[in-house]
């Protein structure tokens, strides 16, 4: 194991970084927050590229039909994707929803989703929290059996990429303990609401009202979800700890790059030593982020004892980093940081939605003290 | 340092097994889990003979210095096989017993810039442990401003004359040998500097140790007057002296981030807290807000010790290292800091003992750390210095 980039790894990071800064920069993202593509929350062609070019099977095994590249690899996609802030179901359907299929689900569930998944032809996306608080340990919404059959009954909110699914994974309370199930869009009884998300992506609200599910919806046994749930939560935060590690950067290389050439009292405001020192403490909180990043992304592909607490220090830091970075931007930008003009409010606004998502720094480090022993 | 070449997978397995054999036959078990030691002069802990078996041990086998030259009294290693035998220190909870600074910054220096004979006479007693050295660069007037030192050294034809003071000098009482920058040409400031080697024994040299806020004196001022140093102990050209002046600073940012905030780092917080705080039904901390202060401290630092290794790695992949030192050594610094701070507030009123029979001994050694730490963001370039050094040379930005 180790948290050098291989030669392979170097191509792979150059491949995304070219395709974002060509096909997808930050102008993609505005273009989401016209009304055409707002019902999405992505644009689908983007989409269709990146699965064109096998990203949304990177992380699922060759013996599932995927690329089995894994999670490091996974990670250098999504860190330049998190650069121009490219919006996608990618680590939402293909990373969390395709793991949890590739663990536990059965082979008519993986036969009929994995291949579309990869293909990018559907999109499948987990229906987990519930409020404002995300604690897949403390959900409400419960299954009830009935003869043969399941019943959901609940609110999710929001579901993440939940405008777009093709497809829900719906996390429940069942007698057993937690249980999973697949559910399609166009379920009995499950409509949804676009929840319209400051940083662009689709959210949605989904109701389900009496949705009656048969046997074969469930993943995996009843009530024995827990532990996929968490393990494939951990490698979505990882990946997506990557990503907002690539917002970050790309953030703070923007502010340097400002430093540089704004000019005021006669000299660039970066030769001033207030904000050369505060540049120079935001460079240490990348560095220390990028090494959790590799580290945790490293420790899933090994499968190292200690993924879970690495996938939470790997998404604590990357919340804690891209917040900073974000609001530096914005003030070292000064008024013109202020404008929806100007990216700077592009990053803050999904620094704010990734920290969210799926547990935010102080989640995780609560749970990383729970797992370190105190 | 070492012109080996890296070693295929099955040889580095058997150049572990070796180390695991040799280690197991020479580490006494009674120093296990005992803290690198920084200077040779700290209080050592558990029995000096053991101390003395290892020392000769590892200074036998060249692993003090692993990726020396052999005739310099180094194993002539590749930087592969010396993480292996860290890595194997580690594991057994063993330590390196030949930590100085002279190998820290002398030695990388004198390899660089020493003549053949400067090397042979010097090198391989810093290798055995056998001469303490101190670095004789700062003065009153000259601390962050380095280049404006002022200890003159006159050319008296077959001698160097030396006449001034340096101060802040660590270990200066201790030391056998002092390396130091003096000014050989007052007409311009960097240009006029020069790095010499001093015998600590020369007659005109006057120690004073002072006191340090934790009541131990390691620092000391050190007066030269009229000592005549022998023309040979000058390293590289008259004038010549701070850009290796620079280089050696480098190898002590380099050394002091690897160090990981010295001391404090060996510190198991969680054990203390358990020890003296209250926890509840479910086992962790009751107080909320120390909690989250700790595991914020616990995760940074576990992250900047993955940096250390990712460093390690990009360097065996033959990458350029990401992280620049200047931001290593600063976050170190910090890490060691808030380890002393959050010792001292999880031991709460029994942080208070400053000596005697009140307070356990490792509270007074938790207290001590905690006031000896505050150190660590000033030595070796302060923290502010660091922090130019990042903007100006990593991000590019203008100076003043
Ligand atoms: C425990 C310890 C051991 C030491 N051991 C040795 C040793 O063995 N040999 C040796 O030669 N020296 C040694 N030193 C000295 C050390 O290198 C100096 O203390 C250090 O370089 C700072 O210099 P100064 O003390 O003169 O502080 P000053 O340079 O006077 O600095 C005072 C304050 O001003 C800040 N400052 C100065 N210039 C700037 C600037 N341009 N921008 C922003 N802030 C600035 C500094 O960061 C600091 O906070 C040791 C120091 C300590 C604390």
């Amino acid at each position: 194991m180790t948290l050098a980039l291989t030669e392979e790894q170097t191509m792979i990071r150059d491949a995304a970084a070219g395709w974002a800064a060509e096909r997808a920069p930050t102008t993609a993202l505005r273009a989401l927050r016209k009304e055409a593509l707002a019902a999405t929350g992505h644009d689908p062609a983007l989409y269709a590229e990146m699965a064109e070019m096998g990203w949304t099977g990177v992380t699922i095994p060759e013996a599932e039909g995927g690329f089995g590249m894994g999670f490091a690899a996974a990670g250098l996609i999504a860190e330049q994707l998190g650069r121009t802030l490219v919006a996608s179901p990618l680590i939402g359907s293909a990373v969390v929803a395709g793991a949890i299929l590739v663990m536990a689900g059965s082979a008519e569930q993986k036969a009929a989703w994995l291949p579309r998944i990869i293909a990018g032809d559907a999109v499948v996306a987990l229906a987990l929290d519930e409020g404002p608080r995300h604690d897949p340990t403390r959900l409400a919404f419960d299954a009830r059996c009935e003869g043969a059959d399941w019943v959901l009954d609940g609110v999710k909110r929001p579901v993440f990429d939940g405008t777009a699914a093709d497809a829900f994974i719906v996390a429940t309370r069942t007698p057993g303990g937690l249980s999973l199930f697949l559910c399609p869009a166009d379920g009995p009884g499950v409509s949804r609401a676009a929840l319209r998300q400051i940083d662009s992506r689709g959210a949605a609200l989904v109701t389900f009202a009496g949705c009656r599910l048969g046997a074969e919806a469930l993943i995996g046994a009843e009530g024995k979800a827990a532990a996929v749930l968490d393990r494939a939560l951990d490698r979505g935060r990882a990946v997506l700890a990557a990503e907002m590690l690539g917002s970050a950067q790309a953030a703070f290389d923007a502010t340097i790059d400002y430093l540089r050439t704004r000019v005021q009292f006669d000299k660039p405001i970066g030769a001033f030593q207030a904000l050369q020192h505060r540049a120079a403490e935001l460079l240490a909180e990348l560095e220390l982020t990028r090494s959790a990043v590799r580290a945790a992304l490293a420790a899933i592909d090994a499968g190292d004892a200690d993924e879970a607490r690495l996938a939470s220090l790997a998404k604590a830091l990357a919340g804690r980093t891209l917040r900073k970075v974000a609001q530096e931007m914005v003030q070292m930008h000064g008024g013109i940081g202020m404008t929806d003009e100007h990216d700077a409010g592009l990053y803050l606004k999904r620094a704010q939605a990734a920290d969210m998502t799926w547990g935010n720094a102080a989640f995780h480090r609560d749970r990383y003290a729970r797992l370190s022993g105190f | 340092m070492s012109t080996s070449a890296a070693p295929d997978a099955e040889a580095v397995d058997d150049f572990r097994r070796e180390v695991r054999a040799w280690l197991g036959a020479n580490f006494p078990p009674s120093l296990k889990g005992h803290p690198a030691l920084l200077s040779g002069h700290d209080e050592l802990h558990g029995p000096p003979e053991d101390h003395a078996r290892w020392k000769a041990a590892i200074a036998g086998k060249g692993w003090g210095v692993p990726t020396w030259p052999v005739e310099y009294g180094g194993a002539g290693l590749s930087d592969e096989q010396a993480d292996v035998i860290a890595g194997e220190m580690e594991r057994i909870g063993a330590f390196q017993p030949i930590m100085s600074m002279g190998l820290m910054m002398l030695g990388p220096t004198l390899l660089e810039f020493g003549n053949k004979e400067q090397k042979r006479r010097h090198l391989p007693p810093i290798a055995r442990s056998e001469m303490q050295w101190c670095q004789g660069f700062s003065e009153p007037g000259a601390g962050s401003d380095l280049a404006s030192l002022r200890l003159r050294c006159e050319d008296r034809g077959d001698h160097w004359l030396l006449n001034g003071q340096k101060i802040w000098t660590s270990y200066a009482h201790h030391s056998d040998w002092c390396f130091l920058l003096a000014r050989t040409d007052t007409s311009v400031k960097h240009r006029g500097i020069s790095f010499l080697l001093v015998d600590m024994e020369t007659p005109g040299i006057d120690v004073r140790p002072i006191e340090l806020i934790n009541g131990i004196s390691h620092f000391c001022e050190v007066f030269f007057s009229d000592v005549r140093v022998p023309k040979e102990n000058l390293v590289g050209e008259v004038n010549g002296g701070w850009t290796i002046g620079k280089r050696l600073l480098q190898h002590e940012r380099t050394g002091l981030s690897r160090l990981r905030g010295a001391k404090a780092h060996v510190l198991d917080l969680v054990p203390i807290a358990r020890r003296y705080q209250e926890t509840d039904a479910d086992g962790r901390l009751a107080d909320g807000d120390l909690r989250g202060r700790l595991a914020e401290h616990l995760m940074t630092d576990h992250a900047y010790r993955l940096t250390l290794e990712r460093r390690r790695d990009e360097g065996e992949a033959g990458t350029k290292p990401t992280t620049p030192v200047s931001t290593l050594k600063n976050i170190g610094a910090a890490m060691g800091q808030q380890r002393g701070e959050l010792a001292v507030e999880l031991v709460g009123l029994n942080s208070l003992g400053w000596a005697g029979d009140g307070y356990s001994a490792e509270e007074l050694e938790l207290t001590s750390q905690w006031l000896h730490s505050k150190c660590y963001s000033i030595y070796g370039g302060s923290h502010e210095i660091q922090n130019n050094i990042t903007a100006r040379h990593e991000l590019g930005l203008p100076s003043d």
